[in-house]
């Protein structure tokens, strides 16, 4: 069976999640069956087919899970946002709509060679540098500048400008790769690159630095770092660049701490959470967390079932704060328990797998190191912010790829999910006989 | 490069495989902890999401219900006939004050808490969860009489059904209205108020016994076979008690008198002789008989209720009547550091009624489903055999007396006969600041009826002419 017909058959289950998704939904609310969840399920089926056929004609040879696999965690956010509010749910769908434009946009450009890219490089670091700094124009939320309102569209460039850099690294990493092992010294123990070269990895070093500070979000920063260090590490295969990149971003980060009270008061409330006094603060403490905690605590194995979850009373202020973008996760593991969490963890681990896969087939280096690059801060954000919500880190805002509520957030994580496609189609057409 | 995406592909999934492990943490093995942790508030939200069920006095009358609100939750209302039973009752407000009283007590049942098995279930046939209603013991008209007859003055009135231990009427002033505790406000405000409404007297309160303590002493000393009725004891006073002179009430003189005699008028030396005469040690067995050092066995939170006995002030807890440093001849006669509850002189009276037997006081009734089915009938329960029948026989004979010819002839009924017992605990003799009591019981050959009256801090009042009147009231309408 060739990999477009295996993706149509794969879009069906993804299908059937939906449908029966809204169903359990409706029977929870209205204890009835309302044949509005097959149309929303008709509805979706047709949107993924519309986009299965635009591979179909334009990627035949990519990678047939990868789009399958999206449209689960699609449909699964879209049933979780109609839990919690159909408005919500509405809008979204209408962005899947708004994503799969610009899906379908991006591969119809680089269909040819993706690697086009690469002559563009410069422009595109300096365009996601800029998209990083546009905030700044606006008002922090929650002591972070990650969102700016274009009219009645709130855009958080940062989940564009990860793209870019990822393309930018690829991109540089490829050229400068060879001479960065080859020149490298031992001293100490450790293998230090060759101070010249070293030169724009400090460079990026420093962005990274002066975006933690200009924007002061540690999520995104370490979202960008970690895909940075990954590309440096897959590129030169050397764990002690890795290191010593780890020891300069600890060491800005630590810098920022002491000089910057909402990063410390995010790593008060990561640390004790249930401290009443941490608790209660109005600005930065701790509510947030411990309600997602008391959340996941209430799922258990199973969880509550659709629709059951406690996240707000009335018209009062909600008992769980961001249920639809940050904590959404902490939501799914009220309703569908371990489980049903796990289960997501794992459709993630689906897609990521897929894109080291489709990294591993490519023959070209910048090609590997752009999959790579890309699945590396998809992985790295579902991290930070799944490692937030369930205390494993202190909590930073980013959203829960193709499941949380947010536009920019699906545009720009489909716009990932048509390179790794592109990188797939030719990979695998060049690999295959 | 495949090695390098392959170790990377490594650190991924160990990444990953914490996040499992934290998520499990907080979902399934930390989840109880989570859940009781104070400042969740989930799982007082999920009992406010169950329809908590009714409860009803015994004549089906409505003394509690919930009604959702538009958060879908639901409150609790008190019905203007509930507010006599304030204290009984209690309140349910669970998010924000908590829960008090019967309210709490019979929570599990009211909230349709099931066990394990059950809710397991019901869980998987979709079963709501619903609470069931509780009728209880609690005579709305009987309650009402006991409150006018208080009048407004700080007391207490508990009446028990002798041979089943049902409470039919428990009284406590000043009361508080039930509703009015869903601003919390109002709920911390009543708190610190100096007159204590939300405090339950009946319960609560320890108080001097005064005379009333008498019965418990005649009750061991019949029972112990050393005395009878008609056993003399010589009268005189003042006589030396643990090297302090005891007089009795206008240091009135006596003879050799019969114990019968003794208890009519209330004479305080032959009580307190007899008290030394049957010793620390089985004066305090029988008081523990009684029921006397524990919390009452009643349906009824531990935290609102008081052990009655010998109260040490600095230890701010009871001790053992026998102890030898407890001057047993005045525990006796109610004196010394005695603190009784006015539910323990109920009980008291009510086990004298019952041939000896005491029996488990009860406020609930049965527990009821929403479809009107008794799940759970609660009997009779036996708590233990205090004294002989006959000894029970021969002290209600004795309280009779009080009622026909000696100190409590306040109490006595047209055509019914009442036994019973006068107390007048002097608080300050200079101010005469007096505890009046009367316990009793009708009809006295075969007892339908207990009670316990007792009113705080009254200027010169009398048990047999301030107390004996309200218990007076109170039968007759239970009697009715």
């Amino acid at each position: 069976m060739n990999a477009r017909n295996r993706e149509l058959l794969a879009l069906i289950p993804a299908t059937l999640l939906v449908t029966a998704g809204f169903a359990a939904v409706f029977i929870q609310r209205e204890n009835l069956l309302n044949d509005l969840s097959l149309t929303y399920g008709a509805i979706f089926l047709a949107l993924c087919v519309a986009a299965h056929l635009v591979l179909r004609m334009t990627l035949p040879d990519a990678d047939p899970y990868l789009f399958p696999l999206v449209a689960v965690l699609a449909c699964f956010g879209l049933v979780m946002l109609y839990r919690l509010d159909e408005e919500l749910a509405r809008e979204q769908a209408q962005w899947f709509v708004v994503g799969l434009i610009f899906f379908t946009g991006t591969i119809v450009a680089l269909r040819r060679d993706h690697r086009v890219l690469e002559r563009y490089r410069y422009v595109i670091a300096l365009g996601g540098i800029l998209l990083l700094l546009l905030p700044r124009l606006g008002n922090p939320v929650n002591g972070a500048y990650l969102s700016f309102e274009l009219g009645p569209i709130s855009f958080q460039p940062a989940e564009l400008a990860k793209i870019a850099i990822v393309i930018f690294l690829a991109s540089y990493l490829r050229d400068t790769r060879q001479v960065l092992v080859i020149g490298a010294r031992r001293f100490a123990g450790i293998t230090f690159p060759p101070l010249k070269h070293l030169g724009p990895l400090l460079a990026v070093w420093g962005t990274a630095m002066l975006l933690l500070f200009v924007i002061q979000d540690l999520g995104s920063s370490l979202m960008f770092f970690g895909g940075f260090l990954a590309l440096v590490y897959v590129a030169t295969n050397r764990i002690s660049f890795v290191l010593i990149g780890l020891a300069l971003f600890a060491l800005g980060a630590r810098v920022l701490y002491a000089i910057r009270p909402t990063i410390e008061s995010r790593v008060d409330a990561w640390l004790h959470p249930f401290e009443p006094e941490l608790y209660e603060r109005e600005i930065g403490g701790s509510y947030q967390i411990a309600q997602s905690i008391f959340s996941q605590a209430d799922g258990g194995f199973f969880g509550q079932g659709f629709g059951q979850a406690i996240i707000q009373l009335g018209d009062s202020a909600p008992i769980l704060p961001a249920a639809h973008t940050d904590f959404i996760y902490a939501v799914i593991t009220d309703e569908l328990g371990l489980m049903g969490a796990v289960a997501v963890l794992l459709v993630y681990l689906l897609i990521i797998e897929r894109g080291f896969k489709t990294a591993m087939l490519a023959t070209d280096s910048f090609s590997k190191l752009l999959a790579t690059g890309l699945t590396a801060v998809l992985a790295l954000q579902v991290f930070v912010i799944v490692g937030g919500v369930t205390k494993l880190i202190p909590l930073t805002g980013v959203t829960l790829p193709f499941i949380s509520y947010g536009g920019s957030s699906i545009v720009a994580n489909f716009i990932l999910l048509a390179l790794l496609l592109l990188v797939s189609d030719r990979a695998r057409r060049e690999v295959a006989p | 490069m495949n090695a390098p995406i392959l170790k990377l592909f490594g650190l991924v999934l160990v990444l990953f495989g914490a996040l499992a492990g934290m998520t499990s943490y907080n979902s399934v093995i930390n989840a109880e902890e989570y859940r009781d942790n104070a400042l969740n508030k989930r799982p007082l939200i999920e009992q406010a999401q169950v329809r908590r069920g009714v409860i009803r006095a015994r004549d089906g009358s409505l003394l509690a219900r919930s009604v959702k609100g538009e958060d879908g939750l639901y409150r609790r209302r008190y019905p203007d006939g509930a507010q006599r039973f304030s204290h009984v009752l209690g309140y349910d407000y669970g998010l924000t004050i908590g829960r008090a009283g019967l309210e709490r007590s019979r929570n599990d049942a009211l909230a349709g808490e099931k066990d394990e098995i059950t809710s397991i279930v019901s869980d998987l046939s979709g079963e709501r969860k619903i609470g069931d209603n509780v009728v209880t013991n609690l005579d709305p008209e009987a309650q009402q009489i006991a409150l006018q007859a208080l009048g407004g003055r700080r007391g207490s009135v508990v009446a028990i059904e002798p041979a089943t231990g049902k409470v039919r009427v428990m009284a406590s002033t000043p009361g508080f209205d039930p509703n009015a505790l869903r601003d919390a406000r109002v709920f911390n405000r009543l708190n610190r108020e100096k007159s204590s409404p939300l405090f339950n007297r009946a319960t609560q309160a320890g108080y001097a016994p005064g005379s009333t303590m008498k019965v418990v002493t005649a009750a061991a000393a019949l029972d112990s076979g050393k005395y009878t009725p008609q056993s003399t004891v010589l009268g005189k006073s003042p006589i030396i008690v643990s090297g302090v002179p005891l007089k009795n009430f206008s240091n009135a003189q006596f003879g050799a008198i019969a114990l019968t005699t003794a208890l009519t008028n209330s004479v305080n030396t032959v009580w307190a002789q007899v008290a030394e005469d049957l010793g620390n040690a089985r004066m305090q067995d029988y008081m523990e008989r009684f029921g006397f050092g524990v919390d009452p066995p009643l349906d009824y939170p531990d935290g609102q209720m008081l052990p009655s006995g010998v109260f040490d002030v600095k230890k701010d807890a009871p001790i053992s009547a026998a102890s030898r440093r407890v001057d047993i001849g005045r525990v006796g006669i109610g004196q010394e550091r005695l603190r009784v509850t006015p539910l323990q002189m109920a009980m008291v009276v009510a086990t004298v009624a019952n041939g000896g037997m005491r029996m488990k006081p009860q406020i609930a009734s049965r527990i009821v489903d929403r479809d009107g089915r008794t799940v759970q009938r609660i009997r009779p329960e036996v708590q233990q055999r205090v004294m002989s029948a006959r000894s029970a026989g021969q002290l209600t004979q004795m309280m009779a007396d009080v009622v026909r010819e000696g100190t409590g002839t306040a109490a006595a009924l047209d055509g019914i006969e009442v036994a019973g017992k006068t107390g007048t605990a002097e608080l300050n003799i200079a101010r005469r600041i007096n505890q009046p009591w009367f316990v009793g019981l009708a009809p006295r050959s075969q007892p339908r009826i207990a009670i316990a009256v007792t009113l705080e801090n009254v200027i010169g009042g009398q048990g047999g002419v301030v107390a004996a009147p309200i218990a007076k009231q109170v039968m007759q309408e239970l009697l009715r």
